[in-house]
Formats: structure tokens, sequence, C-alpha cells
């Protein structure tokens, strides 16, 4: 199968087989009126298989939260054909509003109008800085 | 401005330095009679918790302080849905320091967040309590004269028990602090405690199933709950609760000068005739409480 090369815009490589949608979802691509291509279950040399997403504009990627869902990825940004640039995103140490605390003994479970924040850990688990309860999707 | 919502808020001097203040009162609390006096503590009870609010209103009394609150969510403004950020505002205008008590994790917070006035964590839902930690804090250094070089045994609900948890988190600052971690499997201490407190501070430790075997070499002994709702049969419970009680028999091994503790209330995790016992410590630790609250309230007021 054979995916147009892209002129302007960003690859994300070196995706986990199967994470695709769940970073398209996270990263709100389907909300983008350009291209975007979710390509599945590439065969890679490294990993076997891989996921990518071709996206055919040059938009601001949130790196962060593409650090907290998949620090494992690449990002290629290309200008006129050419990659100018590899990006591999860090898990950011603090995450505002990104994610919700699942914890139904939480005090954000009932207080409106506060900020949903997470801080990484030093065991590298991030955990929701009013209840200390461990992040889940 | 400095809060008190984990006892990790405050460094080891700063604990320190609470102590010794608490020693000094226990030694001449009315000394300390006119130390707030014209200052306002609100104890702002979101869940009812009577042993705790008469501690912090005997403190700030104590100090010649001024007391106003509520004791229940029912008699405040929450109960028509008003937000905690909200009910910090207001009651910060009313007060000078604020001990706070709420079902909700992470409540204090978000009170901090919001207040100008100091708050004190007095306990929200199962996440953090640490006046508690500091009365224990300070229990153990008037009776072993020391809060290093101890080996402190943890018998019962390691689990679930925060006061446990928090004590833990004090004593890894400490130098040579050895754990003995006594509990039925169901209820080990939780990795995360392991690996974000003890392996982080390198703490000594292990973890034994025998309160029997363990007593022999403990300094302090601290004793918890062991809840019937925290097993899935009966029978389970029944067989290791028995285990985990405090007896005048199992007291036999012990060193002469140990020290027992408890966060009470207790319920039959220690015998009634363990209470004459000299290394029974956990009613001392309610006076104890009081005096390390004026300590905390004066600290945070930045009162001398
Ligand atoms: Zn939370």
């Amino acid at each position: 199968m054979n995916i147009d090369a892209i002129k302007n815009g960003i690859v994300i490589d070196h995706i986990k087989a199967g994470k695709g949608m769940e970073i398209y979802n996270f990263l709100n691509l389907g909300e983008l009126d350009c291209t975007v291509a979710l390509i599945k279950n590439v065969s890679s040399k490294k990993t076997g298989k891989k996921d990518i997403i071709k996206i055919d504009a040059s938009i601001d990627l949130n790196f962060e939260v593409l650090g907290y869902i998949a620090p494992e990825v690449t990002v290629n940004v290309i200008k006129n054909g050419e990659t100018v640039q590899k990006v591999r995103p860090e898990p950011p140490k603090f995450l505002k509003n990104v994610i919700k605390c699942k914890n139904p003994r939480c005090i954000t479970s009932v207080e409106q109008g506060i900020d949903q924040c997470f801080k990484l850990t030093d065991s590298g688990v991030y955990r929701c800085i009013y209840c200390e309860s461990k992040a889940k999707n | 401005m400095k809060h008190l919502l984990s006892i990790t808020d405050f460094t080891v001097e700063e604990i320190s330095e609470v102590i010794a203040v608490a020693e000094d009162i226990s030694k001449n609390i009315y000394s300390y009679s006119e130390k707030c006096k014209n200052k306002i503590l609100a104890t702002l009870f979101f869940e009812p918790s009577t042993r705790t609010r008469l501690s912090f209103e005997s403190a700030m009394l104590s100090l010649g302080g001024k007391v106003l609150g509520f004791s229940d969510a029912n008699s405040s403004s929450s109960s028509k849905g008003e937000s905690v950020s909200d009910t910090i505002k207001v009651v910060s205008c009313y007060s000078d320091i604020i001990a706070m008590r709420h079902p909700k994790e992470g409540a204090p917070l978000v009170a901090s967040m919001k207040s100008s006035v100091p708050i004190i964590n007095a306990g929200d839902g199962g996440h953090n309590h640490p006046t508690q930690t500091l009365t224990d804090l300070l229990t153990i250094k008037t009776e072993k004269g020391r809060l290093d070089n101890l080996t402190v045994g943890f018998c019962g609900d390691l689990k679930f028990g925060r006061t446990v948890h928090s004590l833990i988190q004090a004593l890894a600052r400490q130098k040579g602090i050895k754990l003995v971690l006594i509990s039925p499997d169901e209820l080990k201490i939780p990795d995360y405690v392991k690996t974000d407190v003890m392996d982080k501070y390198g703490m000594e430790y292990i973890e034994t199933t025998s309160l029997e075997k363990a007593m022999p070499e403990l300094d302090v002994l601290y004793m918890t709950r062991v809840q019937q709702e925290r097993f899935f049969n009966e029978d389970d419970y029944l067989r290791l609760r028995d285990s985990y009680i405090l007896t005048v028999d199992k007291l036999s091994s012990a060193k002469k000068d140990m020290c027992i503790l408890h966060p009470l209330p207790r319920v039959n995790e220690i015998a009634v005739d363990v209470d004459d016992d000299p290394r029974a410590c956990y009613f001392k630790q309610v006076q104890n409480g009081r005096y390390v609250r004026m300590a905390l309230i004066m600290k945070l007021l930045g009162v001398k």
C-alpha cells in the first residue's frame, strides 16, 4: 500500500502498533480540515510493526500530550518534501487539564472550577496532585 | 505563608523545631497561655471527628486564642452545595488560621490555593493526616529521647493505614531507622510506598507475618486496626485477627523500654490489660496531640 509523501506537514513515526488511534484521539486530529492519514501495522525493522500518522499541514502539535501518552515516538517536521526537524517528545513534568483523575474519593470529582493536574513522580508514574492517585487513561 | 497538608511539607529541621517547642510546652504549658492572644482558629469539619476537632480547639484555647467553626457538613453552607474554594475564601476573612477535615482527598490542597491564611490538614479521607504523624513523632521523641537509630515495628493493616504511610515518610528522613513490617499477606505495605519512600531513602526493612517473632528487637511498636471489611471472607478475617492483637502474653518478649503507639480509637487490637503496662503510650499520645498542635499553630502563625 502506498500513501503519498507529504510536502509540508508532520509525520509521527515509531508509534507502538495499535496505539495510533489513541494518539489520534488525544491530539484531536479528527477536528483538522487537512488530510490526515493513520497507517496501522506498518512493518518496521526495529519493532516488527508500528503505526504512523501523517498530517498534511504544518500545525502546532501538543507535545505535552504526546510526551505523556507516547514518549517513544519520533516527530518529523516536513518542509518542501524534506525532513527539517526530528523531535522526540519528553514526558512532561506536569500535566494540566490533559487527563482527569478517576479516583471517586478525589476532591476533583466534586469541586467545580479547579484544574486537573498531574505530577511526574520519581518512579516515572503520573499522580494527581490532589489525591496522589495514579493516572489512568 | 506556610501550610501543613502532608507531613512532607515540612523539612526534617522544621519537624524538629515543632517537636522541640511541643516538648517545652509539655513542661510549662502556662507560659504559652498568651502566645496567640487575639488570634482566631477556624475549625472546618466537613466530616465529623470530635476527637480531632477538640484537640485543635483545646490547643488554640491553651494558647489564649479563640476558635470558631462547624463540626459537620450539615451545619455548614457546603450542604447547600458551596464549594471548598468559596467556603475558604469566606472563612479566611474571619480567621487567622484554619484547620480543616474533609472526606474528599486533596480538599486541603484546594483550600490552600484559595486561602489568605495558613491551612492545616486535619484529615482528608484516606489520604493524609499530618498532625497525627506529628503526634506520633512527639511521642517517640519524648519516650525514646530521639527520632533516629530506632527499630520501629508497624503491625496490622499496612495497606490502607494512612497514618502508617505518613509516619514512614517522616521516619525515612531520619538516620538509622529500621522498619519491621508485620501484617497478613492481604494487608502488606503497598509497592509504591516501598519504591517512592523506603527504597528512595535507602531504609532498611523486613516484612513478616509474625508479631511474636518481631517483638524482641523493637524499640517502638505501632499498632493499627485490622478491619473486617478489608477481607473477602469472614473466615480469613477471624483466622488472622487474633494474630495481630497485642496481649500481655505477647509483650513478655518485648524490650523493657519499648513504646507502644496506636492512632486511636482502638477496637480490640490491643487487649485492655495492656493499658496498665508502662510501655503503653497511646493515651499519652492524646496529651501530646494537644502540645504538638499548639506548637504547630504557633509555627504557622509565626509566633515565637
Ligand atoms: Zn485525584
